[in-house]
């Protein structure tokens, strides 16, 4: 292996440790910084916005009709019965670590559930919400 | 011992492609695995027509009751690898778009009845692996267990 391999196996390998390495703390911030100056994210708000009835989807009334009250324990879809697991980081580690998974999962049960995609203050509203307990 | 190798690989690589009937390949593709299979098992590509799964795929906002919205590169890449290895013919398209609708899947559970169907353990057609233990590896009628544990009785079947 040549000198310039190893070096770009190297960034290959920090590249990847990099992207692994995103937080739900990571995600408030990003989310902060997008909703423009003077946003702070608050868990009290990111809690009523959870629980909130937005009465778009009959089955789905609010984010809480699948994902359940509490963030620390499993959900269910209420209309194909799939398990969800716990959204509170404290419960799965895994949540809140991957942008595409987070972007993918918001923007589909947003437009579920509120009927538009989530401003970036409602997206660090409700992480902020599951990183501080969770529970409604 | 290179070469042997070579023929084993084939050989067995043969059988499964010309199981067709009690077994079924089925293709590989991350994507798929990760994008389909984390809300349900993995549905084979030739259970439907290129047809079908491009309609399937342009309607995943509306998902058979649940919002499955991919980002436009990996409904591209999904879609491709469905059409790619897609089945053909009617029997293996239906207008609902549910595998379960299709002429094929009806004949091959025809013996199932109305009774098993609902059973706690089963609840849906789209629920494969309530009675095909090894879905995950491909589908073998040996693999067969009806609710409650019974074994499936095999039949002649000239069906594929």
């Amino acid at each position: 292996m040549t000198a310039k391999k190893i070096a770009l196996a190297l960034l290959l390998l920090t590249g990847s440790a990099q992207a692994l390495a995103e937080t739900p703390k990571d995600f408030v911030a990003k989310y902060t910084t997008e909703a423009g100056a003077g946003f702070k994210p608050s868990a009290a708000r990111g809690k009523s916005f959870f629980t909130k009835e937005f009465g778009v989807s009959k089955d789905m009334p609010s984010c809480a009709s699948c994902h359940t009250k509490d963030l620390n324990s499993s959900g269910k879809h209420v209309i194909t019965g799939k398990v969800i697991e716990p959204l509170a980081p404290a419960a799965n580690p895994e949540r809140f670590t991957t942008t595409k998974k987070v972007e993918k999962w918001l923007k589909r049960n947003c437009n579920e559930v509120v009927g538009r995609e989530c401003t970036p203050a409602e997206k660090a509203d409700f992480i902020q919400f599951a990183i501080e307990g969770g529970k409604a | 011992m290179k070469r042997l190798m070579v023929l084993l690989l084939l050989a067995l690589g043969m059988n499964v492609a010309y199981a067709d009937g009690g077994k079924m390949a089925v293709p590989e593709n991350a994507k798929w695995k990760e994008e389909c299979g984390s809300c349900h098992i993995v549905y084979p590509p030739k259970l439907l027509t290129a047809n079908d799964w491009q309609k399937l795929m342009g309607g995943l906002n509306k998902h058979f009751g649940a919002n499955a919205e991919l980002d436009a590169r990996d409904n591209k890449d999904i879609l491709e690898f469905m059409k790619k290895n897609a089945g053909s013919g009617e029997r293996h398209s239906a207008t609902s778009l549910r595998i379960s609708d299709t002429p094929w899947f009806k004949r091959e559970h025809r013996s199932v009845s109305p009774k098993e169907w609902v059973h706690p353990e089963v609840k849906s057609k789209s629920n494969c692996s309530a009675c095909h233990k090894n879905v995950a590896r491909g589908y073998s009628e040996h693999d067969v267990r009806m609710p409650g544990g019974k074994r499936w009785e095999e039949e002649e079947d000239d069906d594929d």
